[in-house]
Protein backbone atom coordinates (compact mmCIF):
# COMPACT_ATOMS: atom_id res chain seq x y z
CA UNK A 1 0.00 0.00 0.00
CA UNK A 2 1.34 3.40 -1.00
CA UNK A 3 0.16 5.08 2.20
CA UNK A 4 2.26 2.87 4.43
CA UNK A 5 5.20 4.74 5.93
CA UNK A 6 8.38 4.82 3.87
CA UNK A 7 11.28 4.79 6.32
CA UNK A 8 15.06 4.61 6.02
CA UNK A 9 16.88 2.94 8.91
CA UNK A 10 20.53 3.23 9.94
CA UNK A 11 22.30 0.65 12.08
CA UNK A 12 25.88 1.04 13.38
CA UNK A 13 25.82 -0.61 16.80
CA UNK A 14 28.66 -3.05 16.07
CA UNK A 15 30.72 -3.84 12.97
CA UNK A 16 28.06 -3.65 10.26
CA UNK A 17 27.11 -0.35 8.64
CA UNK A 18 23.52 -1.11 7.70
CA UNK A 19 21.05 1.06 5.81
CA UNK A 20 17.63 -0.37 5.03
CA UNK A 21 14.50 1.04 3.49
CA UNK A 22 11.01 -0.34 4.11
CA UNK A 23 7.49 0.63 3.23
CA UNK A 24 5.37 -0.57 6.13
CA UNK A 25 6.04 -4.31 6.28
CA UNK A 26 7.69 -4.47 2.87
CA UNK A 27 11.45 -4.63 2.51
CA UNK A 28 12.70 -2.37 -0.29
CA UNK A 29 16.45 -2.28 0.38
CA UNK A 30 18.96 -3.80 2.77
CA UNK A 31 22.45 -2.41 2.15
CA UNK A 32 25.20 -3.57 4.48
CA UNK A 33 28.92 -2.75 4.57
CA UNK A 34 30.78 -4.96 7.00
CA UNK A 35 34.17 -4.40 8.58
CA UNK A 36 34.31 -8.00 9.82
CA UNK A 37 37.42 -8.80 7.77
CA UNK A 38 39.31 -5.99 9.48
CA UNK A 39 38.50 -7.53 12.87
CA UNK A 40 39.26 -11.14 12.00
CA UNK A 41 42.97 -10.91 12.76
CA UNK A 42 42.12 -9.59 16.23
CA UNK A 43 39.72 -12.44 16.96
CA UNK A 44 36.94 -10.03 17.87
CA UNK A 45 35.41 -6.67 17.02
CA UNK A 46 37.76 -3.77 17.77
CA UNK A 47 35.55 -0.76 18.56
CA UNK A 48 37.80 1.93 17.07
CA UNK A 49 38.28 -0.06 13.86
CA UNK A 50 34.49 -0.44 13.61
CA UNK A 51 33.87 3.27 14.19
CA UNK A 52 36.37 4.30 11.53
CA UNK A 53 34.78 1.92 9.06
CA UNK A 54 31.29 3.30 9.81
CA UNK A 55 32.43 6.82 8.95
CA UNK A 56 33.89 5.64 5.63
CA UNK A 57 30.88 3.55 4.70
CA UNK A 58 28.00 5.74 5.88
CA UNK A 59 27.17 7.95 2.91
CA UNK A 60 27.93 5.30 0.24
CA UNK A 61 25.70 2.80 2.06
CA UNK A 62 22.82 5.31 2.29
CA UNK A 63 23.14 5.98 -1.42
CA UNK A 64 23.29 2.30 -2.25
CA UNK A 65 20.11 1.65 -0.25
CA UNK A 66 18.22 4.47 -1.99
CA UNK A 67 19.28 3.16 -5.37
CA UNK A 68 18.35 -0.43 -4.46
CA UNK A 69 14.92 0.69 -3.23
CA UNK A 70 14.35 2.95 -6.24
CA UNK A 71 12.99 5.75 -4.07
CA UNK A 72 13.96 9.39 -3.71
CA UNK A 73 15.15 10.62 -0.33
CA UNK A 74 12.51 13.34 -0.46
CA UNK A 75 9.77 10.67 -0.47
CA UNK A 76 10.80 9.25 2.90
CA UNK A 77 8.40 9.67 5.83
CA UNK A 78 11.08 9.36 8.47
CA UNK A 79 14.63 8.37 9.36
CA UNK A 80 15.18 5.72 12.03
CA UNK A 81 18.47 4.93 13.70
CA UNK A 82 19.79 2.56 16.35
CA UNK A 83 20.18 4.77 19.43
CA UNK A 84 21.47 1.82 21.49
CA UNK A 85 22.47 -0.51 22.96
CA UNK A 86 25.83 -1.13 21.27
CA UNK A 87 29.38 0.18 21.02
CA UNK A 88 29.29 3.86 22.03
CA UNK A 89 31.63 5.22 19.36
CA UNK A 90 30.07 3.12 16.64
CA UNK A 91 26.51 4.12 17.57
CA UNK A 92 27.53 7.78 17.55
CA UNK A 93 28.46 7.68 13.86
CA UNK A 94 25.04 6.33 12.91
CA UNK A 95 23.11 8.63 15.23
CA UNK A 96 24.99 11.70 13.94
CA UNK A 97 24.42 10.68 10.33
CA UNK A 98 20.72 10.00 10.91
CA UNK A 99 20.23 13.37 12.57
CA UNK A 100 21.99 15.19 9.74
CA UNK A 101 20.02 13.27 7.12
CA UNK A 102 16.66 13.81 8.80
CA UNK A 103 17.39 17.48 9.42
CA UNK A 104 18.58 18.12 5.88
CA UNK A 105 15.51 16.39 4.42
CA UNK A 106 13.08 17.94 6.89
CA UNK A 107 11.90 14.51 8.10
CA UNK A 108 11.21 13.22 11.62
CA UNK A 109 13.99 11.28 13.37
CA UNK A 110 13.30 8.09 15.34
CA UNK A 111 16.02 6.81 17.65
CA UNK A 112 15.10 3.18 18.25
CA UNK A 113 16.27 0.22 20.32
CA UNK A 114 18.52 -2.32 18.63
CA UNK A 115 16.91 -5.29 20.40
CA UNK A 116 13.35 -4.26 19.58
CA UNK A 117 14.51 -3.81 15.97
CA UNK A 118 15.76 -7.42 15.91
CA UNK A 119 12.22 -8.49 16.80
CA UNK A 120 10.37 -6.08 14.52
CA UNK A 121 12.33 -7.13 11.44
CA UNK A 122 10.22 -10.27 11.27
CA UNK A 123 7.32 -8.13 10.05
CA UNK A 124 9.23 -7.85 6.77
CA UNK A 125 9.32 -11.65 6.51
CA UNK A 126 6.12 -12.94 8.09
CA UNK A 127 3.79 -9.94 8.29
CA UNK A 128 2.45 -8.18 11.39
CA UNK A 129 3.86 -9.39 14.70
CA UNK A 130 1.35 -11.21 16.85
CA UNK A 131 0.68 -9.33 20.07
CA UNK A 132 2.20 -10.39 22.29
CA UNK A 133 5.27 -11.91 20.68
CA UNK A 134 7.83 -13.96 22.58
CA UNK A 135 11.31 -13.30 21.23
CA UNK A 136 14.59 -15.12 21.71
CA UNK A 137 17.47 -12.90 20.61
CA UNK A 138 20.83 -14.57 20.28
CA UNK A 139 23.98 -13.10 18.80
CA UNK A 140 27.58 -12.24 19.63
CA UNK A 141 26.32 -9.33 21.69
CA UNK A 142 23.08 -10.52 23.23
CA UNK A 143 21.15 -13.51 24.54
CA UNK A 144 17.73 -12.46 25.78
CA UNK A 145 14.20 -13.66 26.15
CA UNK A 146 11.78 -10.79 25.61
CA UNK A 147 8.02 -10.52 25.78
CA UNK A 148 6.68 -7.83 23.47
CA UNK A 149 2.99 -6.95 23.87
CA UNK A 150 3.61 -3.88 21.66
CA UNK A 151 6.94 -3.59 19.90
CA UNK A 152 6.71 0.22 19.80
CA UNK A 153 5.94 0.80 23.45
CA UNK A 154 6.05 -2.30 25.61
CA UNK A 155 8.95 -4.75 25.58
CA UNK A 156 9.62 -6.73 28.74
CA UNK A 157 12.82 -8.58 29.56
CA UNK A 158 12.13 -12.06 30.93
CA UNK A 159 15.72 -13.23 31.04
CA UNK A 160 19.16 -12.74 29.60
CA UNK A 161 22.66 -14.10 29.83
CA UNK A 162 24.39 -13.59 33.15
CA UNK A 163 27.83 -13.87 31.56
CA UNK A 164 28.74 -14.46 27.89
CA UNK A 165 26.41 -14.00 24.93
CA UNK A 166 25.73 -17.20 23.00
CA UNK A 167 27.55 -15.94 19.91
CA UNK A 168 30.54 -15.00 22.04
CA UNK A 169 30.75 -18.62 23.23
CA UNK A 170 30.80 -19.74 19.58
CA UNK A 171 33.64 -17.30 18.84
CA UNK A 172 35.65 -18.43 21.84
CA UNK A 173 35.27 -22.13 21.14
CA UNK A 174 36.17 -21.53 17.50
CA UNK A 175 39.32 -19.77 18.67
CA UNK A 176 40.23 -22.67 20.98
CA UNK A 177 39.75 -25.04 18.05
CA UNK A 178 41.76 -22.69 15.76
CA UNK A 179 38.80 -22.30 13.41
CA UNK A 180 38.94 -18.50 13.01
CA UNK A 181 36.49 -15.63 13.52
CA UNK A 182 33.52 -15.34 13.55
CA UNK A 183 32.96 -18.75 15.09
CA UNK A 184 29.25 -19.32 14.50
CA UNK A 185 29.17 -20.27 10.81
CA UNK A 186 32.30 -22.46 10.91
CA UNK A 187 31.19 -24.42 13.99
CA UNK A 188 27.77 -24.91 12.42
CA UNK A 189 29.41 -26.30 9.26
CA UNK A 190 31.87 -28.59 11.01
CA UNK A 191 29.25 -29.81 13.49
CA UNK A 192 27.31 -31.39 10.61
CA UNK A 193 29.93 -34.15 10.49
CA UNK A 194 29.94 -34.64 14.25
CA UNK A 195 27.88 -36.43 16.86
CA UNK A 196 25.90 -34.02 19.06
CA UNK A 197 25.71 -36.67 21.80
CA UNK A 198 29.41 -37.58 21.72
CA UNK A 199 30.32 -35.43 24.71
CA UNK A 200 27.89 -34.43 27.47
CA UNK A 201 28.76 -30.76 27.97
CA UNK A 202 26.97 -28.93 30.81
CA UNK A 203 23.66 -27.10 30.35
CA UNK A 204 24.06 -23.87 32.32
CA UNK A 205 21.31 -22.60 34.64
CA UNK A 206 18.94 -25.50 34.01
CA UNK A 207 18.69 -26.75 37.58
CA UNK A 208 15.34 -26.64 39.41
CA UNK A 209 16.42 -23.65 41.51
CA UNK A 210 18.05 -21.69 38.68
CA UNK A 211 16.47 -18.60 37.11
CA UNK A 212 14.05 -20.07 34.58
CA UNK A 213 14.76 -17.64 31.75
CA UNK A 214 18.36 -16.56 32.34
CA UNK A 215 21.27 -18.03 30.42
CA UNK A 216 24.89 -18.78 31.24
CA UNK A 217 27.43 -19.86 28.65
CA UNK A 218 30.62 -19.19 30.57
CA UNK A 219 30.65 -22.55 32.35
CA UNK A 220 29.98 -24.36 29.08
CA UNK A 221 32.78 -22.47 27.38
CA UNK A 222 35.23 -23.38 30.15
CA UNK A 223 34.11 -27.01 30.16
CA UNK A 224 34.64 -27.32 26.40
CA UNK A 225 38.04 -25.63 26.60
CA UNK A 226 39.12 -27.93 29.45
CA UNK A 227 37.97 -30.98 27.57
CA UNK A 228 40.00 -29.94 24.52
CA UNK A 229 43.06 -29.13 26.63
CA UNK A 230 42.90 -32.47 28.38
CA UNK A 231 42.88 -34.23 25.00
CA UNK A 232 45.82 -32.13 23.81
CA UNK A 233 47.72 -32.66 27.06
CA UNK A 234 47.25 -36.41 26.66
CA UNK A 235 48.68 -36.15 23.15
CA UNK A 236 45.40 -37.29 21.63
CA UNK A 237 43.77 -35.83 18.56
CA UNK A 238 40.86 -33.49 19.25
CA UNK A 239 37.69 -34.72 17.50
CA UNK A 240 36.82 -31.26 16.18
CA UNK A 241 33.51 -32.27 14.58
CA UNK A 242 32.23 -34.07 17.68
CA UNK A 243 33.32 -31.24 19.96
CA UNK A 244 31.62 -28.69 17.69
CA UNK A 245 28.41 -30.72 17.43
CA UNK A 246 28.23 -31.41 21.17
CA UNK A 247 28.98 -27.80 22.11
CA UNK A 248 26.42 -26.50 19.62
CA UNK A 249 23.88 -29.01 20.92
CA UNK A 250 24.34 -27.74 24.49
CA UNK A 251 23.75 -24.14 23.37
CA UNK A 252 20.73 -24.94 21.18
CA UNK A 253 19.23 -27.21 23.84
CA UNK A 254 19.30 -24.58 26.58
CA UNK A 255 18.11 -21.73 24.35
CA UNK A 256 15.14 -23.57 22.89
CA UNK A 257 14.17 -25.29 26.13
CA UNK A 258 13.96 -21.97 27.97
CA UNK A 259 12.22 -20.14 25.12
CA UNK A 260 9.52 -22.79 24.80
CA UNK A 261 9.05 -22.83 28.55
CA UNK A 262 8.62 -19.03 28.56
CA UNK A 263 5.95 -19.31 25.85
CA UNK A 264 4.07 -21.94 27.84
CA UNK A 265 4.37 -20.03 31.13
CA UNK A 266 3.14 -16.78 29.57
CA UNK A 267 0.50 -18.40 27.39
CA UNK A 268 2.08 -17.07 24.21
CA UNK A 269 1.64 -19.16 21.06
CA UNK A 270 4.29 -17.47 18.88
CA UNK A 271 8.05 -17.59 19.25
CA UNK A 272 10.30 -15.31 17.23
CA UNK A 273 14.05 -16.02 17.06
CA UNK A 274 16.42 -13.30 15.92
CA UNK A 275 20.06 -12.24 16.10
CA UNK A 276 23.06 -13.68 14.30
CA UNK A 277 22.94 -17.05 16.10
CA UNK A 278 19.40 -17.58 14.73
CA UNK A 279 21.19 -18.52 11.51
CA UNK A 280 22.56 -21.62 13.28
CA UNK A 281 21.06 -24.67 11.61
CA UNK A 282 20.88 -26.80 14.75
CA UNK A 283 19.17 -24.04 16.74
CA UNK A 284 16.61 -23.66 13.97
CA UNK A 285 15.96 -27.40 13.69
CA UNK A 286 15.62 -27.93 17.43
CA UNK A 287 13.39 -24.86 17.81
CA UNK A 288 11.17 -26.11 14.99
CA UNK A 289 10.76 -29.52 16.62
CA UNK A 290 10.14 -28.24 20.11
CA UNK A 291 7.74 -25.51 18.99
CA UNK A 292 5.79 -28.00 16.92
CA UNK A 293 5.55 -30.36 19.90
CA UNK A 294 4.29 -27.50 22.07
CA UNK A 295 1.84 -26.10 19.52
CA UNK A 296 3.82 -22.88 19.15
CA UNK A 297 4.23 -21.08 15.82
CA UNK A 298 7.89 -20.40 15.16
CA UNK A 299 8.96 -17.29 13.25
CA UNK A 300 12.57 -16.97 12.18
CA UNK A 301 13.54 -14.39 9.55
CA UNK A 302 15.99 -15.29 6.79
CA UNK A 303 19.62 -15.20 8.01
CA UNK A 304 20.44 -11.85 6.40
CA UNK A 305 17.65 -10.22 8.41
CA UNK A 306 18.76 -11.97 11.62
CA UNK A 307 22.24 -10.47 11.65
CA UNK A 308 22.57 -6.74 12.28
CA UNK A 309 21.16 -4.71 9.40
CA UNK A 310 19.48 -1.40 8.62
CA UNK A 311 16.20 -2.93 7.46
CA UNK A 312 15.34 -4.00 11.00
CA UNK A 313 15.80 -0.43 12.19
CA UNK A 314 13.67 0.84 9.33
CA UNK A 315 11.01 -1.79 10.17
CA UNK A 316 10.72 -0.55 13.74
CA UNK A 317 10.84 3.08 12.57
CA UNK A 318 7.97 2.40 10.17
CA UNK A 319 5.97 0.89 13.01
CA UNK A 320 6.67 4.00 15.12
CA UNK A 321 5.34 6.19 12.30
CA UNK A 322 2.33 3.94 11.72
CA UNK A 323 1.39 4.07 15.42
CA UNK A 324 1.97 7.80 15.74
CA UNK A 325 4.80 7.53 18.26
CA UNK A 326 6.69 10.72 19.08
CA UNK A 327 9.83 11.49 17.09
CA UNK A 328 13.20 11.98 18.77
CA UNK A 329 14.81 15.33 19.53
CA UNK A 330 17.81 16.77 17.67
CA UNK A 331 19.95 16.27 20.76
CA UNK A 332 19.29 12.50 20.75
CA UNK A 333 22.19 10.65 22.39
CA UNK A 334 23.84 7.44 21.36
CA UNK A 335 23.20 5.33 24.48
CA UNK A 336 25.47 2.29 24.66
CA UNK A 337 23.33 0.79 27.44
CA UNK A 338 19.84 1.82 26.29
CA UNK A 339 17.47 -0.40 28.30
CA UNK A 340 15.47 -2.95 26.34
CA UNK A 341 12.36 -1.52 27.95
CA UNK A 342 12.79 1.64 25.84
CA UNK A 343 11.79 0.60 22.29
CA UNK A 344 12.49 4.14 21.17
CA UNK A 345 13.77 7.44 22.53
CA UNK A 346 11.01 10.03 22.11
CA UNK A 347 11.64 13.75 22.49
CA UNK A 348 11.17 14.34 26.23
CA UNK A 349 9.55 17.70 25.44
CA UNK A 350 6.95 16.11 23.21
CA UNK A 351 5.14 14.43 26.11
CA UNK A 352 4.82 17.48 28.30
CA UNK A 353 4.13 20.16 25.71
CA UNK A 354 2.02 18.61 22.99
CA UNK A 355 -1.09 17.41 24.75
CA UNK A 356 -3.26 18.29 21.81
CA UNK A 357 -1.18 15.97 19.68
CA UNK A 358 -1.19 13.05 22.09
CA UNK A 359 -4.98 12.95 22.20
CA UNK A 360 -4.96 11.36 18.81
CA UNK A 361 -3.33 8.29 20.39
CA UNK A 362 -5.85 7.74 23.15
CA UNK A 363 -7.02 4.61 21.47
CA UNK A 364 -3.54 3.12 21.63
CA UNK A 365 -3.16 3.92 25.28
CA UNK A 366 -6.40 2.21 26.23
CA UNK A 367 -5.24 -0.77 24.26
CA UNK A 368 -1.92 -0.89 26.07
CA UNK A 369 -3.52 -0.73 29.47
CA UNK A 370 -5.78 -3.65 28.80
CA UNK A 371 -2.85 -5.64 27.50
CA UNK A 372 -0.79 -4.79 30.55
CA UNK A 373 -3.53 -6.21 32.72
CA UNK A 374 -3.28 -9.48 30.89
CA UNK A 375 0.32 -9.93 31.93
CA UNK A 376 0.39 -8.18 35.28
CA UNK B 1 27.72 31.67 -1.57
CA UNK B 2 26.39 30.49 1.78
CA UNK B 3 28.93 28.45 3.66
CA UNK B 4 28.14 26.30 6.69
CA UNK B 5 31.26 25.52 8.72
CA UNK B 6 31.49 23.06 11.59
CA UNK B 7 34.27 21.59 13.68
CA UNK B 8 34.17 18.94 16.42
CA UNK B 9 37.87 18.04 16.54
CA UNK B 10 38.48 19.79 19.86
CA UNK B 11 36.32 20.24 22.99
CA UNK B 12 34.57 23.03 21.06
CA UNK B 13 31.42 22.10 19.17
CA UNK B 14 31.37 25.06 16.84
CA UNK B 15 29.18 26.06 13.88
CA UNK B 16 29.18 29.16 11.70
CA UNK B 17 27.47 30.52 8.64
CA UNK B 18 29.43 32.68 6.18
CA UNK B 19 28.14 34.45 3.07
CA UNK B 20 31.48 34.80 1.29
CA UNK B 21 32.30 38.16 2.81
CA UNK B 22 31.49 37.83 6.49
CA UNK B 23 30.33 35.55 9.28
CA UNK B 24 26.54 35.80 9.60
CA UNK B 25 26.12 33.75 12.77
CA UNK B 26 28.23 31.54 14.97
CA UNK B 27 27.65 29.14 17.82
CA UNK B 28 30.09 27.42 20.16
CA UNK B 29 29.67 25.02 23.06
CA UNK B 30 32.70 23.77 24.96
CA UNK B 31 32.05 20.22 26.13
CA UNK B 32 34.49 17.48 25.24
CA UNK B 33 32.03 14.68 25.92
CA UNK B 34 28.79 15.75 24.25
CA UNK B 35 29.67 16.49 20.63
CA UNK B 36 26.96 14.15 19.42
CA UNK B 37 24.19 15.82 21.42
CA UNK B 38 25.30 19.40 20.84
CA UNK B 39 26.11 19.62 17.13
CA UNK B 40 22.70 19.41 15.44
CA UNK B 41 21.01 21.86 17.85
CA UNK B 42 23.95 24.22 17.25
CA UNK B 43 23.47 23.98 13.48
CA UNK B 44 19.77 24.70 13.93
CA UNK B 45 20.48 27.65 16.22
CA UNK B 46 23.04 29.14 13.85
CA UNK B 47 20.75 28.89 10.83
CA UNK B 48 17.93 30.46 12.83
CA UNK B 49 20.13 33.31 14.04
CA UNK B 50 21.02 34.10 10.43
CA UNK B 51 17.37 33.86 9.43
CA UNK B 52 17.99 31.14 6.89
CA UNK B 53 17.69 27.39 6.49
CA UNK B 54 19.93 24.50 5.55
CA UNK B 55 18.49 24.22 2.03
CA UNK B 56 19.99 27.64 1.22
CA UNK B 57 23.54 26.53 2.07
CA UNK B 58 25.83 26.12 -0.96
CA UNK B 59 28.98 24.66 0.61
CA UNK B 60 29.90 22.74 3.76
CA UNK B 61 33.27 23.22 5.43
CA UNK B 62 34.41 20.84 8.13
CA UNK B 63 37.46 20.71 10.38
CA UNK B 64 39.16 17.38 9.66
CA UNK B 65 41.25 17.40 12.83
CA UNK B 66 43.59 16.20 14.06
CA UNK B 67 41.45 15.47 17.09
CA UNK B 68 40.27 12.75 19.46
CA UNK B 69 38.45 10.31 17.21
CA UNK B 70 35.00 9.97 18.70
CA UNK B 71 34.20 13.67 18.66
CA UNK B 72 36.00 14.29 15.39
CA UNK B 73 33.77 11.78 13.60
CA UNK B 74 30.59 13.56 14.69
CA UNK B 75 31.49 16.63 12.64
CA UNK B 76 32.79 14.66 9.67
CA UNK B 77 29.81 12.33 9.34
CA UNK B 78 27.40 15.24 9.83
CA UNK B 79 29.14 17.26 7.12
CA UNK B 80 29.27 14.32 4.73
CA UNK B 81 25.60 13.50 5.27
CA UNK B 82 24.50 17.11 4.82
CA UNK B 83 26.49 17.19 1.60
CA UNK B 84 24.89 14.01 0.34
CA UNK B 85 21.35 15.03 1.29
CA UNK B 86 21.64 18.49 -0.23
CA UNK B 87 23.86 17.59 -3.16
CA UNK B 88 26.43 20.26 -2.29
CA UNK B 89 30.24 20.10 -1.95
CA UNK B 90 31.90 19.29 1.38
CA UNK B 91 35.35 20.81 1.94
CA UNK B 92 37.85 19.85 4.61
CA UNK B 93 40.28 22.14 6.43
CA UNK B 94 42.89 21.27 9.01
CA UNK B 95 41.50 22.23 12.42
CA UNK B 96 44.86 23.69 13.46
CA UNK B 97 44.75 26.03 10.42
CA UNK B 98 41.51 27.53 11.72
CA UNK B 99 43.09 28.26 15.09
CA UNK B 100 46.18 29.76 13.41
CA UNK B 101 43.96 31.98 11.28
CA UNK B 102 42.08 33.16 14.38
CA UNK B 103 45.42 33.85 16.09
CA UNK B 104 46.39 36.04 13.15
CA UNK B 105 43.20 38.01 13.54
CA UNK B 106 44.03 38.41 17.23
CA UNK B 107 47.34 40.01 16.25
CA UNK B 108 49.87 37.20 16.17
CA UNK B 109 52.22 37.32 13.18
CA UNK B 110 54.59 34.39 13.48
CA UNK B 111 56.34 32.13 13.44
CA UNK B 112 54.39 30.20 16.06
CA UNK B 113 53.04 26.76 16.90
CA UNK B 114 49.42 25.69 17.35
CA UNK B 115 48.84 22.89 19.85
CA UNK B 116 45.58 21.21 20.83
CA UNK B 117 44.93 18.57 23.48
CA UNK B 118 45.50 15.07 22.13
CA UNK B 119 44.93 13.50 25.57
CA UNK B 120 47.33 10.81 26.87
CA UNK B 121 49.74 13.66 27.78
CA UNK B 122 50.25 14.49 24.12
CA UNK B 123 49.38 17.40 21.83
CA UNK B 124 48.36 17.64 18.21
CA UNK B 125 50.50 20.39 16.73
CA UNK B 126 51.80 22.15 13.65
CA UNK B 127 54.26 24.96 13.03
CA UNK B 128 53.29 28.15 11.18
CA UNK B 129 55.52 30.80 9.60
CA UNK B 130 52.53 33.13 9.65
CA UNK B 131 48.81 32.67 10.32
CA UNK B 132 48.17 31.51 6.76
CA UNK B 133 51.26 29.42 6.23
CA UNK B 134 51.62 26.05 7.90
CA UNK B 135 55.10 24.64 7.40
CA UNK B 136 54.79 21.17 8.98
CA UNK B 137 52.29 18.38 8.62
CA UNK B 138 50.02 18.07 11.67
CA UNK B 139 51.54 15.64 14.17
CA UNK B 140 50.99 14.18 17.63
CA UNK B 141 53.76 14.21 20.25
CA UNK B 142 54.65 14.73 23.89
CA UNK B 143 55.08 18.50 24.41
CA UNK B 144 58.53 18.07 25.95
CA UNK B 145 59.77 16.23 22.86
CA UNK B 146 58.82 19.24 20.71
CA UNK B 147 60.27 22.02 22.75
CA UNK B 148 63.49 20.77 24.30
CA UNK B 149 65.74 21.46 21.32
CA UNK B 150 62.88 20.08 19.24
CA UNK B 151 61.14 21.44 16.12
CA UNK B 152 59.32 24.29 17.89
CA UNK B 153 61.87 25.25 20.56
CA UNK B 154 61.57 28.90 21.51
CA UNK B 155 58.43 29.58 19.51
CA UNK B 156 55.27 31.13 20.93
CA UNK B 157 52.54 28.49 21.26
CA UNK B 158 48.78 28.92 21.15
CA UNK B 159 45.74 26.71 21.65
CA UNK B 160 44.42 24.55 24.46
CA UNK B 161 47.41 22.20 24.13
CA UNK B 162 49.80 25.06 24.86
CA UNK B 163 47.68 26.25 27.78
CA UNK B 164 47.59 22.73 29.18
CA UNK B 165 51.40 22.35 29.16
CA UNK B 166 52.69 25.91 29.69
CA UNK B 167 55.91 24.63 31.23
CA UNK B 168 56.79 22.80 28.04
CA UNK B 169 56.42 25.80 25.72
CA UNK B 170 58.69 28.85 25.68
CA UNK B 171 55.92 31.41 25.48
CA UNK B 172 52.13 31.18 25.58
CA UNK B 173 50.91 34.64 24.56
CA UNK B 174 47.73 35.89 26.18
CA UNK B 175 44.66 37.07 24.29
CA UNK B 176 45.00 34.26 21.77
CA UNK B 177 42.26 31.76 20.88
CA UNK B 178 42.14 28.68 23.07
CA UNK B 179 39.54 26.78 21.08
CA UNK B 180 38.55 26.35 17.48
CA UNK B 181 36.04 28.83 16.08
CA UNK B 182 33.93 27.78 13.12
CA UNK B 183 33.72 31.48 12.22
CA UNK B 184 37.50 31.57 11.71
CA UNK B 185 37.38 28.26 9.85
CA UNK B 186 34.62 29.60 7.59
CA UNK B 187 36.47 32.85 6.90
CA UNK B 188 39.63 30.95 6.03
CA UNK B 189 37.68 28.61 3.75
CA UNK B 190 35.88 31.49 2.05
CA UNK B 191 39.19 33.23 1.38
CA UNK B 192 40.76 30.07 -0.01
CA UNK B 193 37.75 29.24 -2.17
CA UNK B 194 37.69 32.82 -3.50
CA UNK B 195 41.31 32.36 -4.57
CA UNK B 196 40.35 29.15 -6.30
CA UNK B 197 42.36 27.03 -3.89
CA UNK B 198 41.58 23.38 -3.50
CA UNK B 199 40.65 22.45 0.08
CA UNK B 200 41.17 19.05 1.70
CA UNK B 201 38.88 16.08 1.19
CA UNK B 202 36.58 15.73 4.23
CA UNK B 203 38.49 12.80 5.71
CA UNK B 204 39.67 12.48 9.31
CA UNK B 205 43.25 13.20 10.40
CA UNK B 206 43.49 10.60 13.15
CA UNK B 207 47.32 10.57 13.29
CA UNK B 208 47.18 7.52 15.53
CA UNK B 209 46.50 3.93 14.71
CA UNK B 210 43.44 2.47 16.41
CA UNK B 211 44.05 0.86 19.78
CA UNK B 212 43.60 -2.67 18.65
CA UNK B 213 45.13 -5.14 20.99
CA UNK B 214 45.11 -8.68 19.74
CA UNK B 215 43.50 -10.71 22.51
CA UNK B 216 46.05 -12.77 24.42
CA UNK B 217 46.59 -16.22 22.97
CA UNK B 218 44.32 -18.97 24.11
CA UNK B 219 45.08 -19.63 27.73
CA UNK B 220 45.41 -23.21 28.91
CA UNK B 221 42.73 -23.69 31.54
CA UNK B 222 43.48 -27.27 32.50
CA UNK B 223 45.14 -27.38 35.92
CA UNK B 224 48.62 -28.84 35.53
ZN1 LIG C 1 22.24 -7.25 17.12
Amino acid sequence: MADEPLVLGIETSCDETGVGIVRGHTLLADAVASSVDEHARFGGVVPEVASRAHLEAMVPTIQRALKEAGVAASDLDGIAVTAGPGLAGALLVGVSAAKAYAYALGKPLYGVNHLASHICVDQLEHGPLPEPTMALLVSGGHSSLLLAPDITSDVRPLGSTIDDAAGEAFDKIARVLHLGFPGGPVIDRIARDGDPDAIAFPRGLTGPRDAAYDFSFSGLKTAVARWIEAKRAAGEEVPVADVSASFQEAVADVLTRKAVRACKDEGVDHLMIGGGVAANSRLRALAERRCEDAGITLRVPRPKLCTDNGAMVAALGAEMVARGRSASAWDLSADSSLPVTDPHVPDPEAHTHSHAHSHTHDHDHVHELSRKNLYA
Amino acid sequence: MLLLALDTATPAVTVALHDGSEVLAESADIDARRHGELLLPAVHRTLRAAGTELAEVTDIVVGVGPGPYTGLRVGLVTAATFGAALGIPVHGLCTLDGIAYAAGRAGLTGPFVVATDARRKEVYWARYDDPLTRVTEPAVDHPADLTEAGPVAGLPAIGAGALLYPAAFAEVPSGMPEHQSAGALASLAAAKLARGEELLPPRPLYLRRPDAKVPANYKVVTPK
